[in-house]
């Protein structure tokens, strides 16, 4: 028993001196499961960073990429390991809202900051003084949907279906239709739950209402799923989706019913807003052979906006960090230039992309 | 609701219920013989589907073949998990087998998500014929559909005949009252219980493949919620009843796509409301629609 002990403790001790020298930042992303390719591609946005910045205060960056399995409840425990365990100066996560809010209240009560890169649900920083965000907040993406909606789609009737279980979903759907009625247009609703793969009632029921747009704030899976099957019950007419449509297996899970699917997102890498945005379009094409996602430019601006704070505050101390996060101010990322304000929240532009022949195309700009 | 959305309704839960019924006959023949809840069965199914789906993505083989790989596939992995995980324990408690069976249900969702990683992949490789829709009055129904009743139908009396017209189904019925004895009658226990598990694999293959060809996505965890549903739809029915199964099956589509069609605003929980509706049927039929004996229960 005492060998043990010595063993460990020398072990302990090695990888201690080890360790000195480096940043240690935790990476908490859905990499299985239902969601698993928004994880992998924020992943490949911040790896990009990485490898153009690999190192702050004369010190290495180290990741450890942690699984939440989209899954509530890992989100949470992933959050401990990545604090108790690896013992991480940040943490960039996570992706889902409800992940988020799951994740950020033990990052909040261990005061390590989290940075999301895409949890749009304005819950998830709301009083917190350690969780940060590096995307819009969805009372605004709700808006530009109706507008979008309204304006451009010339929508009177919309069905908006709400996946009950997502709070991104859930708040992204009061957000469009506090602003579409607001605006003059009529809603129904429609209901289902992350996982569901037979819409088909709903579908059925919401057709039967004669809409001129299905909006649908949910994740991708859903909504490939959803689009094949409307289009099967006669469905010809557009479906508006949250940031949360944009992965390749939109496309490839739904086939041709995708085309005429619009969402409002945060990035389209033939429309950057930034130099700092060409540069990473450049680099993410040169290793990745294909053009990056907005979830990618997301991941990268994450990274960034860590390594800047972390710059301004002059040391790796949690604390310094989260103070330093909350005075960004006009820092230049792939997304535009973005300040965080008090509330630890992110204003910028939105982009509406459609889905057309199998790609993501730009089609406007929208801003706050 | 409007008479046509309850026919269009009525087309839909015949869908979801065929796909469920195609399932619980995997599962409730398993059980009715070895009165083992397969729980690896849906898991079994995913590994299925992944077989085909990498034989004719992979290797560009005819779809068809694709899909008959997948099933003699997941017939081997069936016969491996019976020699492995369950022969061991086959004198053991009723209890450890089905502790075992949820073991290897998480073994093989983590073994593929190593194996074959953890994003969706799409399952677009079959003709466009199955997915044309007919159209008759303000009615749409997918080609598919019949395909899978079919199938559905096909399958479960071909399963009636194995099981009460031939000499191996003699066994396999008596393995599920006393195997010591089957043995005596000079059956071999080993081959037959193994062949259970090739069948009903086969079988789960089968109906993973039709899950697949509605809902085009194949991931680790996709066996798990049709599993659960399939397991419920075979209680329903009356568990180890091969008729009941069926029952079961289209009974628990048709209440899940009503239960939306009627009060839409219960959509997003329309799970729960299936599973009260079993909770009750249960409460009045504790042995399911079909009765079969029941001393055991776990």
């Amino acid at each position: 028993m005492r060998k043990i002990l010595i063993l460990l403790s020398i072990t302990v001790l090695l990888a201690s001196v080890f360790i000195a020298g480096t940043i240690r930042i935790g990476v908490a992303f859905p990499m299985t499961g239902n969601i698993a390719a928004f994880g992998e591609m924020t992943l490949q946005g911040v790896k990009i960073a990485q490898t153009l910045y690999p190192k702050v205060l004369g010190e290495k960056i180290k990741l450890i990429v942690a699984d939440n399995r989209s899954d509530k409840t890992e989100a949470a425990n992933v959050v401990s390991r990545l604090i108790d365990y690896n013992h991480v100066a940040a943490i960039i996560g996570e992706i889902a809202s409800s992940h988020s809010l799951a994740g950020g209240a033990i990052a909040e009560r261990s005061h390590i900051p989290m940075l999301s890169p895409a949890s749009t649900n304005p819950l998830v920083t709301q009083g917190k003084h350690y969780i940060f965000r590096a995307c819009f907040i969805d009372p605004f993406q709700g808006h530009v949907a109706a507008i979008f909606a309204y304006k451009n789609l010339k929508a009177k009737r919309a069905v908006v279906f709400t996946d009950v279980v997502q709070d991104y979903s859930v708040g992204l759907s009061n957000f469009f239709i506090k602003d579409f009625v607001k605006m003059g247009g009529k809603v129904s609703r429609e209901f289902y739950q992350s996982g569901d793969q037979d819409f088909s009632a709903q579908l059925t029921d919401a057709l039967s209402k004669k809409p001129d747009v299905l909006y649908i704030p949910g994740y991708y899976p859903e909504i490939a799923l959803m689009a094949r099957q409307a289009r099967q019950l006669g469905y010809t007419g557009p479906i508006l989706a949250g940031d949360g449509a944009e992965a390749p297996q939109l496309i490839k899970i739904g086939g041709s019913a995708v085309n005429g699917v619009y969402y409002t997102s945060h990035f389209n890498a033939s429309h950057p807003f930034t130099a700092v945005g060409k540069k990473f379009v450049a680099k993410y094409e040169a290793v990745y052979k294909t053009s990056p996602s907005a979830l990618a430019a997301l991941g990268f601006d994450s990274y960034l906006l860590l390594r800047d704070a972390i710059k301004r505050a002059g040391s790796a101390d949690p604390g310094k960090i989260a103070e330093a996060l909350r005075k960004t101010k006009n820092f230049e990322g792939a997304t535009g230039y973005i300040t965080i304000d008090k509330y630890g929240n992110t204003i910028k532009s939105a982009v509406v992309n459609e889905v057309k022949n199998g790609k993501f195309t730009y089609v406007t700009t929208i801003n706050p | 609701m409007s008479t046509s959305n309850l026919i269009q309704d009525l087309i839909n839960g015949t869908l979801l219920g065929g796909l469920y019924a195609l399932i619980a006959v995997g599962y409730t023949m398993v059980y009715g013989i070895l009165r083992l809840i397969n729980f690896a069965h849906g898991d079994i199914l995913m590994m299925g589907v992944y077989f085909s789906f990498y034989f004719i993505a992979a290797l560009t083989m005819p779809w068809w073949l694709g899909f008959i790989v997948g099933i003699v596939g997941a017939g081997v992995l069936g016969f491996m998990v019976e020699r492995i995980a369950y022969r061991p324990l086959r004198s053991a408690p009723r209890i450890s087998s089905l502790i075992t069976a949820i073991g290897m249900s998480f073994f093989l969702e983590s073994l593929a998500v190593v194996v074959f990683g953890g994003i969706p992949k799409s399952f677009n490789l079959y003709p466009t014929f199955f997915s044309k829709i007919l159209i008759i009055g303000h009615t749409r129904i997918q080609v598919l559909t019949f395909f899978i009743l079919a199938v559905t139908f096909l399958l479960m009396f071909v399963l009636i005949w194995l099981l009460y017209k031939t000499k191996i189904g003699i066994a396999m019925r008596a393995i599920s009252v006393d195997i010591p004895t089957t043995s005596l009658m000079g059956a071999n226990v080993d081959n037959i219980i193994g062949l259970t598990f090739i069948i009903g694999s086969m079988l789960a293959a089968t109906s993973g493949i039709m899950w697949a060809m509605r809902y085009p996505q194949v991931q680790p965890y996709m066996g798990f919620v049709p599993g659960l549903k399939a397991f419920i739809a075979a209680v329903i029915g009356g568990i180890g009843s091969v008729p009941g199964a069926l029952v079961g099956g289209f009974l628990l589509g048709m209440v899940e796509i009503l239960i939306v069609g009627f009060f839409p605003n219960l959509a997003g929980y329309r799970d729960a409301f299936a599973y009260v509706i079993l909770i009750v049927l249960l409460m009045f039929r504790p042995s399911g629609i079909f009765k079969v004996y029941s001393e055991q229960k776990v």
